[in-house]
């Protein structure tokens, strides 16, 4: 195999040559070559905000903040699925631009390739940020990106149908069970959650399989099983629809507004969506958790910001600046406040949560809330794939939990 | 190689034996005039050559030498970065045939294939032979059923898997009030169905590419062999089977190659329909390429599926080709 790259070695020059072409072409666009004692007037954004109303409020948050530095913002959103493509891309072109958003699951795959700096190189300060966002963030112990605002899922309820159904919120599984099955009737399931063949459906999952001490690292145990087992008892039983195996955590919301589930597991950008139908009374707990004294551990979503190695020293210090004050105690208010999200500062937690009680018990969550890639960065997406993989399978009855998450962990 | 032998050999040997015979003969031009615009004509041959083969190699060749070479690496996010990928040999190849995932796609891969070309085809072909006929209305009606062609896959992914809910979906709906169903059928969520119910959707999809190109290829046929054959007593079913049928088949083999390669590669239905669930259900080589390159991020093995299926499709390509030397022939 050693000799296969010499014999080909016109083909590679040819292909070499037609590579070249494109790279040539998308440096002309590069501004990286400005010399670095040159004072930075503008930077560069991007990030994937690309819908209302976060686009304005992500939008004016990077104004505000380029005022305060003296910059002017060049900011570009793209779709959320193109992101990642779009920074690849930028990176063999060398045409990052000097902030980038990421989101948080993303962060150490990026960091990974060397395309990010470590924020400690421009002294941004990384105290007081909760445990898990830090984790988020950090990639072979230096933290790269930070997250201003977060959140996480907890379980909505509609507070009429318990009310009429004399079910109160539950707290642990057999409550759950209990209340979804007696909240089942006719067109409406009791609970609604999403466990699509996607990330999504792993992040929905994450609650129950981390609150009973399951591990990502290993999921042929016994606190997972255990979880994966709720999972199917609730989809087999009917208390929630098997329908699950296909909905988005969008179609959940809807299932969850038209009135067709009494329960759901949602997180809070569903809150202004929800808020548009004033007839319905809702309220939000954490997600039960096996046995009465377990912490309900929350998987952290939310997206970092970071500075790419652009070559320019001046650039790179500017837009740490800027991620810095994405970052202050008063942007990180206003940002949560507009968006229904939550500070990832714990010492700012109190004051929010008592601002802002529909957020009280996502606030509450965040303190304890884990990064999906604290313990295995890059090899997240691959374990991730494995655990929907063996929810589906038991889901759909195509073998016990057991032998479902011991067939996805040997794959 | 084939501009340079024009002339058979042993026609160009006589020919420069006679010149020579012949001294220099003045009777021909001088050779250095004839030699150079000999030369200028080629020149312009290979010049009128160049458009296609700059066109060929950017978005033909470059694509595919680089997915091959790609198969060959170990090719992650940081490659784009460091511009590093290691050579691996045949390490992708070996992950991913050996995944046990693989024959799940294969399969479902060839069923998928065979239910929708089968499926598209007959359909179609019974159409086309319908709209043969001349009745008020036939144009605009044969208009309307290119509308599946028109819509972008996203758009009727999105709306099939509404209408395909098991809840509150419109198939359902309509199956509850007629009676034939008590409860809903799991159309996308059930290991056993969800299959069948993707093939019937890209089958929707397929119609009108089949009705299509095989209304024209009825068109084609003169309408003097069914007079004739309706004077010898072939109508219906027979003239079907001895007039439209062998006039038909160079179209109906452009129709089945061009489906078989085009359902080969389906993608984008699948994953807005089911994502490749439930359970891998639905999962194509062509859907499990794309996870592993685009939500894994494994590149190297992403590309040596996808070489897989380029294979299959290739033996499909040359299978065609040699079907329609073999009629030429005859």
């Amino acid at each position: 195999m050693k000799s296969a790259p010499k014999t080909s070695r016109p083909l590679a020059l040819a292909v070499a040559a037609l590579v070249g072409l494109p790279l040539a072409l998308s440096g002309c666009g590069s501004s990286t070559a400005a010399s670095s004692s040159e004072a930075v007037t503008e930077l560069s954004v991007m990030d994937y905000y690309n819908n209302e109303p976060d686009k304005s409020f992500i939008g004016d948050a990077l104004s505000k903040c380029g005022t305060q530095l003296g910059v002017t913002v060049k900011r570009e959103t793209v779709p959320g699925k193109s992101l990642i493509s779009k920074v690849l891309q930028q990176s063999s072109s060398k045409t990052l631009p000097d902030v980038l958003m990421l989101d948080n699951p993303d962060l150490q795959q990026i960091a990974a390739t060397g395309a990010l700096a470590p924020l400690a190189d421009f002294k941004v300060s990384t105290e007081n940020f909760a445990e898990g966002v830090l984790s988020a963030g950090t990639y072979k112990d230096k933290v790269y990106g930070l997250a201003p605002t977060v959140n996480t899922i907890a379980l909505f309820y509609n507070k009429d149908i318990l009310a009429a159904a004399g079910v109160t919120p539950p707290t642990t599984w057999e409550e759950l069970k209990a209340a979804s099955a007696k909240l089942t009737a006719g067109d409406q399931y009791g609970l609604a959650f999403n466990a699509n063949p996607t990330y999504e459906g792993t992040w929905q999952f994450l609650p129950v399989m981390w609150s009973n001490g399951g591990d990502e690292k290993k999921i042929d145990t016994k606190e997972t099983e255990q979880a994966l087992q709720l999972w199917t008892d609730l989809v087999k039983s009917g208390s929630v629809s098997s329908s699950a195996l296909n909905w988005t955590q969008a179609d959940v919301k809807d299932q969850f507004l038209a009135g067709k589930a009494a329960m759901m597991v949602n997180g809070p950008w569903q809150i202004p969506a929800l808020d548009k139908q004033p007839t319905l009374q809702y309220g939000v707990v954490k997600i039960p958790v096996r046995e009465a004294g377990q912490t309900s551990v929350a998987p952290l979503g939310g997206e970092v910001w970071t500075v790419p190695q652009t070559g320019n020293k001046a650039r790179q210090a500017k837009a740490a600046e800027m991620v810095a004050c994405l970052n202050s105690d008063e942007n990180q208010l206003a940002m949560a406040t507009a968006r229904n999200t939550i500070p990832s500062k714990t010492t700012l937690s109190d004051k929010f949560a008592s601002d802002n009680p529909k957020l009280a018990t996502f606030t509450e969550l965040i303190k304890t809330a884990r990064a999906r890639t604290g313990q295995l960065g890059e090899e997240w997406p691959a374990q991730a794939t494995k655990i929907y993989t063996a929810i589906q399978t038991s889901l759909t009855g195509n073998a016990s939990p057991a032998d479902a998450l011991k067939q996805a962990q040997g794959q | 190689m084939t501009l340079a032998t024009d002339i058979p050999q042993s026609e160009g040997h006589a020919a420069g034996k006679a010149a020579r015979a012949n001294g220099t003969g003045a009777e021909q031009p001088p050779p250095k005039r004839r030699r150079s615009r000999q030369r200028r004509e080629r020149l312009f041959q290979w010049l009128f050559l160049v458009p296609a083969v700059v066109y060929m190699t950017l978005f033909f060749g470059y694509p595919v030498v680089k997915n091959v070479v790609m198969s060959f690496q170990e090719y992650t996010t940081s490659t784009f970065f460091t511009g590093e990928a290691p050579w691996v040999g045949f390490t992708n190849y070996v992950t991913v045939l050996s995944s046990s995932l693989f024959s799940t796609s294969l399969v479902n891969t060839v069923l998928f294939t065979l239910g929708s070309i089968i499926g598209q085809f007959v359909i179609g072909l019974a159409l086309a032979i319908f709209f043969q006929r001349k009745f008020p209305l036939n144009g605009i009606l044969r208009s309307l059923l290119l509308l599946p062609w028109l819509l972008p896959l996203i758009v009727s992914s999105a709306v099939w898997r509404w209408i395909l809910d098991k809840d509150s979906g419109a198939l359902n709906r309509f199956l509850g009030d007629l009676g034939i169903i008590e409860t809903g059928v799991p159309w996308l969520t059930s290991t056993s169905l969800a299959l069948i119910a993707v093939v019937g959707v890209n089958i929707w999809i397929g119609i009108p590419f089949n009705l299509t190109i095989l209304y024209g290829g009825l068109q084609e046929i003169p309408d003097e062999l069914y007079e004739a054959g309706s004077l010898d007593g072939a109508t219906g079913w027979k003239s079907f089977r001895h007039i439209t049928w062998p006039m038909l088949r160079p179209v109906v083999s452009v129709v089945l190659v061009l489906g078989v390669v085009y359902t080969l590669k389906v993608l984008d239905i699948i994953l807005g329909l089911t994502n490749g669930g439930p359970a891998n259900s639905t999962q194509t080589i062509a859907t499990q390429s794309y996870n592993l390159s685009f939500h894994e991020f494994k590149f190297g093995e992403g590309a040596a599926l996808g070489n897989v299926l380029v294979i299959i499709s290739l033996v499909f390509a040359v299978l065609y080709l040699r079907a329609s030397r073999r009629a030429v022939d005859e």
